[in-house]
């Protein structure tokens, strides 16, 4: 630890010059946001280990790795293949750059817009301006401002509903040498709107990458966003993506993170419910295997009288693997009638692996409903002999078992065709990669 | 069908059963009564093959094959079942996938082919009538939220699918009514034919007024204390097991 200090800060010595290739460049309050998030992430230096929010989780790789950013060049370089579940709409960034020719973005109705990060600042710069929080955040979202590139920016004009669901893919660790990717990605829906989001991180390469996403969702009077990101970047990935979101009166707020790759993530969601019947719901589940770390971290803010949170965060740990759920939500004075709910479950199927969970609650308003739980523990042997006595054999009854404790988290997603596609990845992971059998 | 020999099994460090002598013709149904802690589940544990129970001493011959090494999948793709005292619930896993699972890899083992879809519905439409299972308990997670006496015929509906040669029940009639009990009992006899060999265990006699066996064994203390006909069970019922604790603490 004590070498961290004498250690330059990362990114500065690329990031002082000035960087005037970003885009909007020529905006005047683009250069001043990036400015200040530059001298706020020179001011707060790199997480370390000795800050609460990050006492579990290590961003070595950025002690020990130097990247250089992700720039024009990055992002022509070709990509194989492309994931897609729904075969509609689909954005995709290559090394966190845009791509035209990969993207298909027919299709959205009227009132619906979809574009690149640096599509918006050219084409609607004040608007983007209203959207883009420059006053909070941690060290890496500070970063994040000052050196932002490009990302998805989703407008859902009132009494809009998108059926089909969007597709958004982040294509990493395409290069030869160890790059970084810093995207920045707005949701907004307007009052009244629908929309369904799958975002995938994956990777086409084997250089060590890391990206650092930031997306800003505002969700109007009656908004309902659902969003689910695929993660599976390779294990020289290093990810960290942080969803800041707030919701007025009767919006709803869903997210579902499937975490299956990178050498580490760090998820984080951060949830303002700032009007009466606000909701959100926070699933995850982590699939961590080899020395790999995967954390999760929640906090929801009720501000005010009756709004309800649910989250639940279940995961498998596998090998020396190491996983981390930090969730809180926080009952502000006047948020009187609030049901707050968060569950952490966690299968170890390693002596080596481990998990570090901390569910916290701060009440302050006295008529709430608040409840949180974390366990973990092994197979258990009474239910894998139970299926074996059956003659089905133990590494398949062990799987089984695997996704029978997964089957809760996944049974929350409403859309069938997504469902589908998440178990077949986590029956993908599970070892022997299937079930050498038809489970119709 | 079933031969056991001198059978000493430590649980845990600790001796539980002390030298089992047994021996199961085909078609026969044996009943094994004991008080508590006699090692009854132990011994039915043993023959599925349950990690944790080490054979220190003796063998188990099923159809002259001592099986002692076996897996418990290998134990139950070549015959023998053992229907749960508290059959474990496992949410997320339909009850008819697991049956599926479990009725392939028997015939696989036999060398036949997996049942398609239409056939294995077709087959367990048959198993279920008698049984008064409703379609909703196949679709429904394996045992999650049954009662109890839909779980005992759930263990009476996999055994009726896979048809073993030697079925071990295990404190079936533990936690029925007495309608329940009748069903399921109903669905043992059903499936009592020259061929399959059953070892019923049991604390009460309750359970021989239903499902009567050929032969009775007392276990205590880890041995089998008395082997008689079925008017063995009714004596026990007279005069409890007092007299085998006696006969337990002497030994």
């Amino acid at each position: 630890m004590s070498t961290q200090n004498e250690q330059p800060l990362p990114f500065t010595g690329i990031l002082d010059q000035s960087p005037g290739t970003l885009p909007g460049a020529d905006l005047d309050w683009m250069r001043d946001l990036r400015t200040r998030g530059y001298a706020r992430y020179v001011e707060q230096g790199m997480p370390t280990v000795g800050e609460e929010a990050w006492k579990y989780t290590h961003l070595k790789t950025l002690e020990d790795t130097v990247f250089r950013l992700a720039g024009e060049d990055d992002a022509t370089q070709a990509v194989d293949s492309l994931p897609s579940i729904f075969g509609g709409v689909r954005l995709v960034f290559v090394n966190g750059i845009y791509r035209a020719d990969l993207s298909t973005e027919d299709d959205l109705p009227t009132g619906a817009t979809l574009e690149s990060f640096a599509a918006t600042a050219t084409r609607d710069a004040n608007w983007l301006q209203s959207q883009l929080d420059s006053s909070s955040g941690d060290a890496l979202v500070s970063l994040n401002t000052a050196a932002m590139r490009d990302g998805y920016v989703l407008h859902v004009g009132k009494n809009t509903a998108v059926a089909a669901p969007i597709e958004v893919v982040f294509v990493g660790g395409v290069s030869d040498d160890p790059i970084a990717v810093f995207t920045r990605n707005v949701i907004a829906m307007d009052e009244g709107s629908e929309a369904q989001l799958v975002i995938h991180r994956c990777s086409a390469g084997d250089a060590p990458s890391f990206s650092n996403n930031v997306t800003s969702v505002s969700l109007g009077q009656n908004a309902k966003i659902s969003v689910t990101t695929l993660q599976e970047e390779n294990d020289t990935a290093t990810t960290f993506s942080s969803t800041h979101v707030n919701a007025v009166r009767d919006s709803v707020f869903q997210s579902l993170a499937l975490s299956a790759g990178g050498q580490l993530s760090r998820t984080e969601q951060h949830v303002e419910l700032n009007g009466e019947g606000a909701h959100c719901q926070l699933d995850g589940t982590y699939l961590v295997r080899g020395s790999s770390h995967c954390d999760h971290t929640t906090r929801v803010d009720h501000l005010v009288p009756n709004t309800t949170s649910n989250e639940m965060f279940k995961g498998v740990l596998d090998d020396a693997a190491r996983a981390v759920f930090q969730g809180k939500i926080i009952v502000h004075p006047d948020a009187q009638h609030t049901d707050g709910r968060m569950l952490n479950k966690t299968m170890l199927l390693s002596d080596k692996a481990e998990i570090d969970s901390k569910p916290e609650l701060e009440i302050y308003a006295d008529d709430v409903k608040c409840a949180h739980g974390a366990t973990s523990g092994q197979i258990d042997e009474t239910a894998l002999f139970y299926l074996q006595s059956r003659g089905i054999p133990e590494a398949k009854a062990r799987n089984l078992l695997v996704q029978s404790f997964l089957g809760e988290v996944i049974e929350r997603i409403d859309n069938e065709t997504l469902r589908e596609a998440i178990t077949e990845k986590i029956v993908s992971w599970l070892p022997g990669g299937d079930m050498g059998g038809d489970n119709s | 069908m079933l031969e056991i020999k001198n059978l000493h099994v430590t649980v845990d460090g600790t001796e539980i059963l002390k030298g089992i002598d047994l021996s199961i013709g085909s078609g026969e149904m044996h009943a094994i009564m004991g008080p508590n802690g006699s090692g009854k589940s132990t011994l039915s544990y043993t023959i599925a093959g349950r990690d944790g129970y080490d054979v220190t001493e003796g063998e188990i011959l099923f159809k002259g094959e001592n099986i002692v090494d076996m897996k418990p999948e290998e134990r139950a793709v070549n015959g023998i079942f053992l229907a749960f005292q508290y059959p474990v619930e496992i949410p997320g896993v339909a009850n008819t996938t697991f049956l599926k699972e479990a009725l392939n890899a028997v015939r696989r083992h036999r060398g036949e082919d997996d049942l398609d879809a239409m056939q294995f519905v077709r087959m367990l439409r048959e198993k279920v009538k008698d049984l008064g299972i409703a379609d909703d308990m196949l679709k429904r997670a394996v045992n999650a939220g049954f009662s109890g006496g839909e779980k005992k015929r759930n263990e009476v509906l996999q055994m009726s699918v896979l048809e073993p040669a030697l079925a071990v029940l295990d404190e079936t009639d533990s936690g029925l009514d007495i309608d329940a009990l009748k069903i399921v009992a109903d669905g043992v006899n059903r499936l009592r034919s020259p061929d399959r060999s059953m070892l019923m265990i049991t604390h009460y006699q309750r359970l021989l007024d239903y499902i009567v066996p050929d032969y009775v064994h007392v276990l205590a203390g880890g041995r089998i204390q008395r082997s008689g006909g079925k008017e063995l069970a009714m004596e026990l019922e007279k005069n409890g097991y007092a007299e085998f604790a006696a006969e337990d603490a002497a030994a």
